[in-house]
């Protein structure tokens, strides 16, 4: 019989993650920072409105482009947000998650042969998405030293003339690394000089904990060439729903649409519904989330600094990402050892790009306990395995 | 009372046994100011009392709680403040409070058996002047207290790992 499995889907790497999961699955008692999710439960208006919804009949398909008043909501919140505008029947989609969003955005600019340059550390779909849509990921390091900001001169080194677009995430998933407006002009200026187009994911925008989030939609001249993609999983603990938007000019939003109509039809028609709820009713749930996050930070780092893994403090998301250099273990091995030996799960920082090596990605969305627990058990494994 | 103010209070509302050093790192605050600014909110009266909520259903200590509800005739000058005050002072009354509605004040109060409760109620609340009505409900258990859920169940499982 012929090999039926494609050539790319052959050349995509499987997740560096997997036999961690497998490895946890085994176990007892293991505190997991290894998960991108917040553990809050969904703010329960938010819940109630869906499953009012649902039992008020509202199963079905909803429009490709999703619900009128979900976009609507969404189009007023961006502008009185971050200052960017976005026509809700022409310049946006419902997805299925940030996922889907980023997915579409990369089928509708790719070409084959086309060069997208990846800001890295990062989420560890952007590389796949790129390739399985025929492009060419080239990644682009972003440096400890700059507290893994995004810059200019990295950026121009990464460039040829086959580079077509540029994705960034901030604040970041891994490292927390944000990017105010003036980091964020620097970039602007190599997008605009080298006619690049830029996939901007800003879906832990909410989870900014110095000053406010600073989109790079709404830096000047960048908004005709940036794919914005946000979503509800991280900020309203929505991570199950799977709702996500894509905002862009209408020739690339039209693009992207299209794909979405014959992969996806409409994101899930109850979690459009919860979302919308969450706009409306949700940001006082979402702000006490959010305090708790930072509380929680403050407390999980002045913890590894403590216990000797140098970590920065970082300005966004829920992860941390320490250093683990000085105890001559590489991440690779101290995650693995530290899973055998102490049941905690961390993500090795190798398996998200370049600049992650020697870290560990701890996310910090568990509970207070948890995390001292997690950084009892991290200190009595360093005590006893430093090199 | 500033940001900061409020994250304390939400912080030692939750849980009221955090060290002075805990509260600085969470609060990003230097040891020494937490130490003043609780003191300040002490002060002020805005932090009452540093106490414990026990689910005594699950201790097992047999005692009995109930609302309530009295019906008073407000006094000329004095409106419902008198009689608070008077019935405030007895120890089996937990907390107290004049409500809008078909009735005017609303007890929480405890007692080892119903018919201490049963007692408390026919015995010194209800013979009160001015008190009109008396309407006590015993409490058959409890869901939530002061933000505490008593019956939430574990979260389901999370994944291990996810990107």
């Amino acid at each position: 019989m012929r090999d039926f499995v494609s050539q790319r889907a052959k050349v995509i790497p499987p997740s560096g993650i997997r036999k961690f999961f497998d490895l946890a699955l085994t176990m007892e008692e293991v505190i997991s920072l290894g998960v991108g999710e917040p553990d809050f439960s969904t703010p329960w208006n938010l819940c109630e409105a869906s499953i009012y919804s649902i039992e008020q009949g509202g199963t079905s398909y909803t429009p490709n482009r999703g619900i009128q008043p979900l976009r609507e909501a969404v189009s007023r919140w961006l502008f009185s947000h971050y200052g960017v505008g976005y026509n809700p029947d022409t310049e946006m989609v419902i997805t299925t998650g940030v996922s889907e969003g980023l997915d579409i955005a990369i089928r509708a600019v790719t070409d084959p042969g086309d060069e997208i340059v990846i800001a890295e550390p990062s989420y560890v779909s952007y590389s796949p998405c790129v390739t399985l849509a025929g492009g060419i990921p080239v990644p682009v390091e972003c440096m400890e030293k700059d507290r893994f900001k995004l810059k200019a001169d990295r950026l121009m080194e990464a460039l040829s003339p086959k580079t077509k677009a540029l994705i960034i995430n901030f604040p970041n998933n891994p490292t927390g690394a944000v990017m105010g407006r003036e980091d964020l002009k620097a970039i602007s200026d190599v997008v605009i000089d080298h006619d690049l187009l830029l996939i901007t994911d800003e879906v832990y925008s909410e989870l900014t904990y110095t000053g406010t989030h600073a989109s790079a939609a709404a830096i000047e001249g960048l908004q005709e060439r940036t794919i914005l993609l946000n979503g509800f999983s991280k900020a309203y603990a929505m991570t199950g729903w799977r709702i996500g938007y894509l905002c862009a000019p209408k020739n690339i939003c039209d693009a992207a649409l299209k794909i979405h109509q014959y992969v996806m039809l409409c994101a899930p028609a109850m979690g459009q519904v919860a979302a919308l709820e969450g706009l409306r009713r949700g940001e006082d749930e979402k702000n006490r989330m959010v305090q708790e996050y930072r509380v929680r930070r403050n407390l999980f780092v002045e913890g590894l600094n403590r216990i000797g893994l140098p970590c920065h403090l970082p300005e966004g998301a829920f992860y941390a990402f320490p250093s683990v250099e000085k105890t001559g273990l590489s991440d690779l091995e101290f995650a693995e050892q530290l899973l055998k030996d102490e049941h905690v799960a961390v993500v090795p920082g190798s398996v998200l790009g370049q600049g992650g090596k020697n870290h560990l990605r701890c996310a910090y969305a568990v509970s207070r306990k948890d995390l001292a627990e997690a950084i009892k058990r991290m200190a009595h494994f360093i005590a006893t395995n430093s090199r | 009372m500033d940001e900061k103010d409020l994250l304390l209070l939400r912080l030692l509302e939750e849980n009221s046994k955090l060290s002075q050093e805990e509260l600085a790192v969470m609060t990003e605050l230097s040891g020494e100011e937490v130490k003043c600014r609780v003191a300040a909110l002490e002060e002020a009266k805005i932090i009452r009392s540093y106490t414990t909520i026990i689910d005594w259903e699950r201790a097992a200590n047999g005692g009995v709680a109930a609302i309530i509800e009295l019906k008073v005739n407000p006094e000329r000058d004095y409106g419902y403040d008198r009689i608070a005050d008077r019935l405030s002072k007895f120890r089996e009354v937990k907390s107290l409070r004049l409500v809008t509605g078909v009735y005017d004040l609303q007890l929480h109060v405890t007692g080892k058996t119903m018919q201490d409760v049963a007692r408390f109620v026919s015995e010194y609340i209800a013979p009160m002047d001015r008190i009109r009505e008396t309407a006590t409900h015993i409490i058959m258990k409890t869901y939530k207290e002061n933000g505490q859920n008593f019956c939430e169940k574990e979260a389901g499982d999370r994944i291990p790992y996810s990107p």
